[in-house]
């Protein structure tokens, strides 16, 4: 029940009017504002304050620690709050990534914000509007199931002229209850705004530069900062001339902590330049493996531990037995993120105190980190979240923060640090690479009767705290060692009903580059290894590989999901590869993958069709056809704007992405040497969205990636009977496979 | 100093000329809507209107500009009086996250500027120097043939 004994807080009036003031007053003000008045805002998950505050002019903040990351969140979790409180989708005001606002709902990654931030967000609407309705019941003296909510207000339905608003019930107080569970949530059947394609809140003002992004922001008295990295990942700084730079009109400070070095300037060009002319001098260091023999170093690399994620049935004794086996061996390059914005971070370290405006994904875990890193308290720290380009997991964002952070406590004024193009590709964090063996074997009928596969990928270390950030380690400063590159484990174990079947994660003690998450961590890569080797043994049977598929697979909706990509794409019924001249220049082929995301939710399917061009080597993926059943649909037009986003990403991943280095450093420091797709390569799109309202919602942020690879793989095999083990498949690759069939 | 007409607007500035146009749009002038990508004119992410023509302006000496017109993603309408190409991104939904934006409306400004209705091939080799890493290319082409439709309207 309501409490009506403390008088509501400061910052419940004044949030909205900041949200609203922001573009008039400026970041900086704002920002100070929302610190004045954050004192007491509730932010633990399990209150109805710590997401939603009913404004007196009718409006309602909604407070998430989950940001928008250019994927539509902002959008469909304002949907998602104004459906389930019947107010107005304008009346609603979101609040995202303030650490002094919002509660921690974990990182934004893993394709959880509606499915887990939005459900959270709609229980504490569903107890708000209960409690509202309540105390409508006694101010209206009417019993509750007389009443009803329209547009934020409750009225009695015999007589809509009795009613009072949700201001007016709730005047000058907070909710003070614990969300509740058994709050009944609406019916899917009476919804208006959820499931409906509502336009975007941000494009407006992305599209005329009236938004303003991080690397936008300014605050009064910021300086430029710039870092100077060293020219070998482990080079210790032996020495710096800073007479190099003294005659840099506007540098402020040259600023070195251990083996972090950097510069600051009044302005950003006088930081470049001097960024860029600075003479330092450091130790030579080749630790890096060569670059050819990569996969020998994973295979090589001790193992913490073996996970084992299937184990049905004895899948040795039953591949000895087996009538016929097929064995491969399958590589998945290490890739960047390659966020079209390199990072950027204003910091302001003053009385002990410090403020940093960030497009971290995890606001909460970057405060715990930097307090780790300066030996203060996170309660000193306040985060705020401001859209950067986008991000694909943790990239270089924390770390300019941290950067930030340091350089401000160094010259006692706000600094902002943008990283330069070859800090992002140089120096932010990687997804590792993958290797993974299989053997598989088919009966006489030519059935799957075992399934044995290995990975070999890095260990995971607590995966409740951040990567090690590049000034802490640097600098020799406090952090804590882990290594995590999130949950790869994901999607080893294949999805289908193989009667005996082992999967066994090798987590290795290291990888060669400090690890992160890049989008689909682990489950793009499982997903291509299992759906391409399923593809080999449906060659082997000689069979279809939708119908090889389909009698494996014993999951319903699965089963629905695969069938409605083949139906669209129109497949082509018979076995890989397709019978065709192979005189002719171009061929072409279909392929088919399934994948119900780390094997517990979203379900896709994909058909690719490719052209190959034998004698370059060229692929050109033309269409790719996807079908997506991620239960709940909020926003059709947000899921299908990720199925297309995941679509293109990882047809250039597949193709053209893979991390270059020599033995002291990255070598691909640019889009020339490290090119992503363009837009004559990009193919057509064609997506059947299955829509579950009454199931829970789950992610689509992610899952169409994982059956890019793997579409394409099988697609050239069946263009050219050659199968391709190795991503990226670079004209070289293709070109090699095609002469080592040959 | 040095005197730039950006948007319709002259203005004196006191910067190094050897400054790239880029930073004085958006640090001195306060401008969003360029932004920056890598500095070395390979994602577009920069791209403005010099007398007409995209370019680069993370690699162009500000002194370069002086005695043409600059025109920024601003200079084209604004949220209440959007461009054509604006409106037309705006009803495609054609933004992820956006930082590539700038560059991919005005490289179509000028392809639309020089010829009002290219085919879908020729917007695709136009822009294929604009790099989006979030996967919008399908609705960015859908959003200029559609801004192309809507100009010669006369929208």
């Amino acid at each position: 029940m309501l409490t009506h004994q403390s008088t509501r807080r400061d910052f419940i009036k004044t949030s909205g009017a900041l949200i609203v003031g922001f573009s008039l007053a400026g970041p900086m003000s704002a920002a100070r504002g929302q610190t004045a008045g954050a004192g007491g805002k509730p932010v633990a998950l399990d209150e109805v304050d710590s997401f939603l505050a009913i404004v007196p002019d009718g409006t309602v903040n909604v407070y998430t620690g989950k940001v928008d990351l250019g994927t539509g969140t902002r959008t469909a979790l304002r949907q998602i709050a104004a459906e389930e409180l019947d107010v107005p989708f304008e009346r609603i005001n979101l609040v995202e990534g303030d650490t002094a606002l919002t509660p921690d709902q974990g990182p934004t990654w893993g394709s959880l914000t509606i499915q887990v931030g939005g459900v959270q967000i709609r229980q504490a609407a569903a107890t708000a509007r209960k409690a509202l309705v309540e105390l409508a019941s006694k101010r209206l003296g009417a019993p509750a199931s007389d009443l009803e909510v329209k547009y934020g207000v409750v009225r009695a339905k015999a007589d809509p002229t009795r009613s009072a608003s949700y201001s007016e019930l709730i005047g000058d107080q907070e909710f003070h209850l614990k969300v509740d569970k058994s709050a009944r949530v609406k019916d899917p059947a009476s919804y208006t705004i959820v499931g409906k394609p509502v336009p975007r809140v941000d494009i407006p003002a992305k599209v005329t530069g009236e938004w303003t992004y991080m690397q936008d922001v300014r605050v009064p008295g910021m300086l430029h900062g710039r870092v100077v990295r060293p020219p070998a990942l482990g080079a210790q700084l032996s020495s710096v001339d800073e007479s190099s730079v003294s005659g840099i009109k506007g540098l402020v400070k040259v600023v070195r902590i251990g083996n972090f070095l950097a510069v600051v300037a009044e302005t950003e060009w006088a930081a470049i330049k001097a960024a860029e002319g600075l003479k330092a001098t450091w130790s030579p260091w080749e630790g890096l493996p060569d670059m050819d023999q990569l996969y020998q170093v994973v295979r090589q690399t001790p193992v913490a531990k073996d996970e084992v994620t299937v184990n049905v049935g004895d899948a040795k004794s039953a591949l000895a037995s087996a009538a016929k086996t097929v064995s491969a061996t399958y590589e998945f390059a290490i890739h960047t993120h390659g966020s079209i914005g390199p990072s950027c971070a204003i910091a302001d370290v003053r009385d002990g105190k410090l403020t940093v405006w960030s497009a971290s994904q995890a606001p909460h875990w970057l405060r715990r980190d930097l307090a780790t890193m300066l030996g203060i308290s996170p309660s000193a720290i306040h985060v705020i979240y401001r859209d950067g380009a986008g991000c694909y997991g943790r990239n270089g964002h924390e770390d300019a923060a941290a950067d930030a952070a340091l350089l401000s406590r160094e010259v006692g004024r706000p600094v902002r640090v943008q990283w330069m193009r070859h800090d992002e590709h140089g120096w932010d964090p990687k997804g590792p690479p993958t290797l993974a063996e299989l053997r598989g074997g088919l009966d006489a009928s030519g059935n799957v009767i075992a399934w044995q596969s290995e990975f070999w990928i890095p260990k995971v270390g607590a995966i409740t705290e951040g990567v090690p950030m590049l000034a802490a380690t640097l600098g020799g400063l406090p952090y804590k060692d882990n290594i995590n590159p999130g949950n790869i484990f994901q999607n080893s174990a294949p999805p289908y009903a193989f009667p005996n079947a082992h999967a066994v994660c090798h987590r290795l003690e290291t990888t060669p580059f400090r690890p992160s998450w890049i989008r689909t961590p682990g489950r793009l890569q499982n997903t291509y290894v299992n759906e391409a080797f399923l593809d080999e043994l449906a060659a082997a049977a000689g069979a279809d590989p939708v119908e090889f598929r389909l009698r494996h697979l014993k999951d319903l909706r699965g089963i629905e999901v695969l069938q409605a990509a083949v139906r669209r794409a129109k497949w082509d019924t018979r076995p890989s590869p397709k019978k065709s001249a192979a005189s002719s220049p171009v061929a072409t082929g279909r392929g088919v993958t399934y994948c119900k995301y780390e094997n517990v939710r979203t379900y896709v399917a994909a058909v690719a069709e490719v052209e190959v061009e034998r004698r370059s080597g060229v692929i050109r993926v033309k269409r790719v056809v996807v079908a997506h059943d991620c239960g709940q649909i909020i926003n059709p037009d947000g899921v299908r704007a990720q199925i297309e986003g995941n679509v293109v990403q990882t047809v250039s991943r597949t193709l053209k992405e893979e991390l270059k280095w020599n033995r002291s450093r990255v070598t691909s420091v640019d889009w020339v040497t490290y090119p992503i797709l363009t837009f004559p390569e990009v193919p057509e799109i064609d997506i059947e969205l299955i829509n579950r309202p009454n199931d829970p919602p789950w992610g689509a942020g992610e899952p169409t990636a994982a059956i890019v690879p793997s579409a394409i793989s099988n697609a050239v095999f069946d263009a050219i009977g050659v199968r391709l083990r190795t991503v990226p498949y670079t004209p070289e690759r293709v070109k090699a496979a095609i002469r080592a069939q040959a | 100093m040095i005197t730039l007409v950006v948007n319709d607007k002259s203005q004196t500035l006191d910067v190094d000329p050897d400054t790239p146009l880029l930073y004085v749009l958006r640090d001195t002038l306060a401008l969003h809507g360029p932004k920056f990508g890598c500095g070395l004119a390979q994602c577009g992410a920069c791209t403005v209107l010099l007398d007409g023509n995209a370019i680069r302006s993370c690699t162009t000496p500000v002194s370069r500009a002086v005695g043409k017109k600059v025109t920024t993603l601003e200079g084209l309408g604004s949220s209440h009086k959007p461009h054509p190409l604006q409106k037309a991104f705006i009803e495609e939904q054609a933004v992820q996250c956006g930082y590539c934006i700038n560059g991919m409306i005005m490289t179509a400004k000028a392809l639309l500027d020089r010829k009002p209705n290219p085919s879908e091939r020729e917007i695709k080799q136009t822009l294929a120097g604009n790099l989006c890493r979030c996967g919008t290319h399908p609705r960015i082409v859908r959003a200029v043939r559609r801004a192309a439709a809507l100009m010669a309207k006369g929208a």
